[in-house]
């Protein structure tokens, strides 16, 4: 057992309301910069679409994520000598009109135009080139726009539907939407740490946060392609790739990153999660319909006295393995088997994990009613509008029966609290919902606290990281640094010549 | 006179040059050093221009390495005519296929807007030197033939002059204006190589062939720390247990109140 430590998420989607708060937080502390204006670390998608960039999930055309080839994960954009071949172009990397122009408006033409019939007008310009331009397509260009003919027809997770399922989908008034928040998930296996010519990217071992070193990065941009949720991004400006960083330095002070602190809906969680290293391997050797149950395999119980002791000699700290014993991280991913990763099929072992939405919204049944009725106790999820198939596709490999008892036990514990506080429906009904999700009234209870009633500090549980001692351990003098602009990085960060 | 400043002094001037401002610019500002590549900008001429290139110029300067360390052996295989005519349009097609590709690069950063607000002063220049370097080259390979056996014979000794501090410009003196031309323009090159984004050849990640996949990087990995480092690890400060026991999450609501 090579007990290790990951400060993983969670996303309850349920709750999400789509108000980009998270977005132009992150937006604002680290991309609001020339080169980087273009890239969202954190962005918010409308599903079904086609999100940023457009179509990312189709990995026939951006060929990232890995792929087991005779019996070996490998990356999908090809083997080590091929990826060093195309150094020179890279056949799969996605273009800036994939995601889309940056551009800002010529305000100075509200104050300066000369007098004339009509009003000044602030035209858009190109923030790369500044000339004047027109804007084709944006970050979020198909928000809301869930039943469009134009943007979610082409989301390629339809293709787990059939043509009737997908016709239903679309017509008018009855279609169905929900939104996707996405930031980097910090992976496991992760495929842009294995296809970085240089070495430039690398897994942090003391906390499973995935950084580019920007000293080292060499901008071959093949992270860009490999990366099959594209959350690595060219800085077109300094010739570097960047990445959501997770906030590391408000992190190891304590603070929720900025997107979890911004948070309006309250949808985030965050904490470590315990796992064991050595099974990396025999969790990928499995189809994609089992990859949630190996990757949950490895998810370490941080209370088992094992694992502790393993911890320990691993060098994890006890004040880090309480806080992982607290970790709401933990409870929905292992406990509660709530939260699944997005698109496990990829094969990174993503480290962030999303409440399904239960979308209690009904599809027609006969004569264009809705029968809300439903004799059956879980006939909502059965009748959903947005079929299982779908959200299968996206956060289960395919495995259907993941979906359903996720969302059955959201809507069983939905019917506790019902029992509870409106009074019409009596413990025969509710108890038989609840036993037929494994659980009981006490974990309802809990689950609820912690889905809507959440304080700060049930949402974020951030481990101390002890940099005090790894300053101890610097073999630098500090005192030799004096007058520098401190330790690390010290020069600007501007475009080689 | 003229010869030896040229031929003498210039090529060790910018070989010192390059050689004191690429490793000074390496260990100070390691950050300027990438490819710089403009494919997320423009990528479909980039394709034909960038591949042509790269292929071509690294063809071309293989066969001038091969020149330089094997004169006796390139001789040698230049005595049967067949093989002097591989060799000899294999040179020139590496050649041809570079000067397609500058000029496919040049047209490209002209051209396209979004490659115009990446592109700088010394950037321009670069590209014009290449440009002249790989026709000049050309021009040689095709006027002035079987430069693959006379290089052995005139350019060979002069360089490896220069190699050992000895350097003899007997050689190369009644050499074409062409063919000194293509030689001055190499010592230009590498006097602008260290300022310039020349510099990514240095960085070539050929390890990457070899390097495990993943990579985990540890600040303070405690676990081999422990052995070789402070006394404060290895002797931790042990605090006193409070007396009675009591539930450390409650505790800690108790103190982080927000």
């Amino acid at each position: 057992m090579d007990v290790r430590l990951q400060i993983s998420m969670v996303f309850h989607l349920d709750k999400c309301i789509g108000c980009h708060t998270c977005s132009v937080a992150c937006k604002n502390v680290w991309t609001d910069r020339k080169g980087a204006e273009y890239m969202w670390w954190n962005n918010v998608e409308t599903k079904p679409g086609t999100g940023y960039p457009t179509s990312w999930e189709d990995q026939s055309k951006y060929r990232g994520g890995w792929e087991q080839k005779n019996g070996q994960p490998d990356l999908k954009m090809g083997n080590r000598s091929s990826r060093l071949l195309n150094i020179f172009h890279n056949p799969y990397l996605p273009k800036m009109d994939d995601y889309y122009e940056p551009w800002t408006y010529k305000y100075e033409d509200l104050f300066n135009a000369p007098e004339g019939a009509d009003q000044p007008t602030a035209r858009p310009i190109s923030m790369v080139t500044g000339n004047l331009i027109d804007i084709k397509a944006g970050p979020n260009w198909d928000d809301d726009l869930g039943g469009s003919p134009v943007y979610a027809a082409n989301d390629p997770n339809l293709e787990a539907l059939t043509p009737e399922q997908r016709a239903e989908i679309f017509e008018i008034e009855r279609l169905v939407f929900f939104y996707l928040p996405r930031i980097c998930n910090h992976c496991l296996n992760a495929s842009c740490v294995a296809a970085c010519p240089s070495g430039a990217i690398y897994k942090r071992g003391e906390d499973g946060i995935v950084l580019i070193n920007q000293d080292r990065c060499r901008g071959w941009r093949m992270c860009v392609t490999a990366c099959p949720y594209k959350k690595t991004f060219y800085n077109w400006s300094t010739g570097k790739s960047e990445k959501c960083i997770l906030c590391f330095p408000r992190l190891e002070t304590g603070q929720a990153p900025a997107c979890f602190h911004s948070c309006v809906g309250r949808i985030r969680y965050l904490g470590a999660l315990l796992y064991d290293a050595e099974q990396l391997t025999s969790a990928l050797a499995v189809p994609d319909s089992q990859l949630v149950e190996a990757q949950r395999q490895m998810i370490l119980d941080p209370f088992d006295p094992t694992v502790r002791s393993e911890a320990l000699k691993n060098g994890i700290d006890e004040g880090t393995l309480e806080a992982a014993q607290r970790s709401p991280v933990y409870k929905y991913v292992k406990q509660w088997k709530l939260a699944l990763p997005l698109h496990p099929e990829f094969r990174t072992l993503p480290m962030l994990f999303y409440v399904p939405p239960l979308l209690p919204v009904m599809a027609k049944t006969e004569d264009g009613k809705y029968d809300s009725s439903g004799s059956e106790l879980f006939s909502p999820i059965e009748k959903a509008r947005l079929p299982m198939q779908y959200l299968s596709r996206l956060f289960s490999g395919g495995n259907e029966e993941l979906v359903r008892y996720a969302l059955k036990k959201q809507y069983a514990i939905r019917l506790f609290k019902r029992m509870e506080t409106v009074g019409d429906l009596d413990m025969s009904v509710v108890g038989r919902a609840l036993e037929e999700v494994n659980t009981t009234p006490e974990e309802a209870e809990r689950v609820y606290r912690l889905t809507s009633l959440p304080t700060m500090d049930d949402r974020y549980v951030i481990p101390p990281s002890h940099r005090e001692e790894a300053m101890q351990m610097l073999n630098d003098d500090l005192l030799q640094e004096r007058g520098s602009a401190g330790l690390g990085f010290r020069e600007l960060p501007v475009r080689g010549a | 006179m003229l010869d030896h400043l040229l031929f003498v002094i210039f090529p060790y001037a910018a070989a010192t040059l390059a050689v004191v401002v690429t490793l000074q610019r390496y260990f100070k500002k390691g950050f300027s050093y990438s490819s710089l590549s403009s494919q997320f900008l423009e990528s479909n001429e980039l394709f034909y221009g960038s591949v042509a290139w790269h292929f071509g110029i690294l063809g071309a300067l293989m066969g001038h390495a091969i020149g330089f360390f094997l004169p006796v052996q390139v001789l040698w295989f230049n005595s049967a005519p067949v093989r002097l005519y591989i060799l000899e349009s294999t040179g020139l097609l590496f050649g041809l296929l570079a000067v397609t590709g500058i000029v496919s690069l040049i047209v490209r950063r002209l051209t396209a807007p979004r490659i115009r607000a990446v592109t700088s002063a010394l950037d321009v220049v670069v590209l014009l030197l290449l440009l002249v370097q790989v026709v000049l080259g050309v021009y040689v390979a095709l006027f002035y033939r079987w430069g693959s056996s006379w290089f052995a014979g005139s350019a060979v000794p002069y360089l490896r002059s220069l190699w050992i501090l000895q350097p003899d410009t007997g050689m190369i003196a009644p050499l074409p204006l062409a063919v000194k031309m293509h030689i001055l323009f190499a010592y230009l090159l590498v006097a602008v190589f260290p300022f310039s984004r020349l510099v990514h050849m240095l960085i070539v990640p050929i390890q990457y062939l070899w390097r495990p996949y993943q990579l985990v990087v540890w600040n303070w990995n405690r676990k081999t720390l422990i052995k070789q480092s402070p006394r404060s690890l290895r002797h931790p400060v042990t605090l006193p247990v409070p007396a009675q026991a009591s539930d450390p999450v409650a505790e800690q609501r108790a103190v982080v109140t927000r």
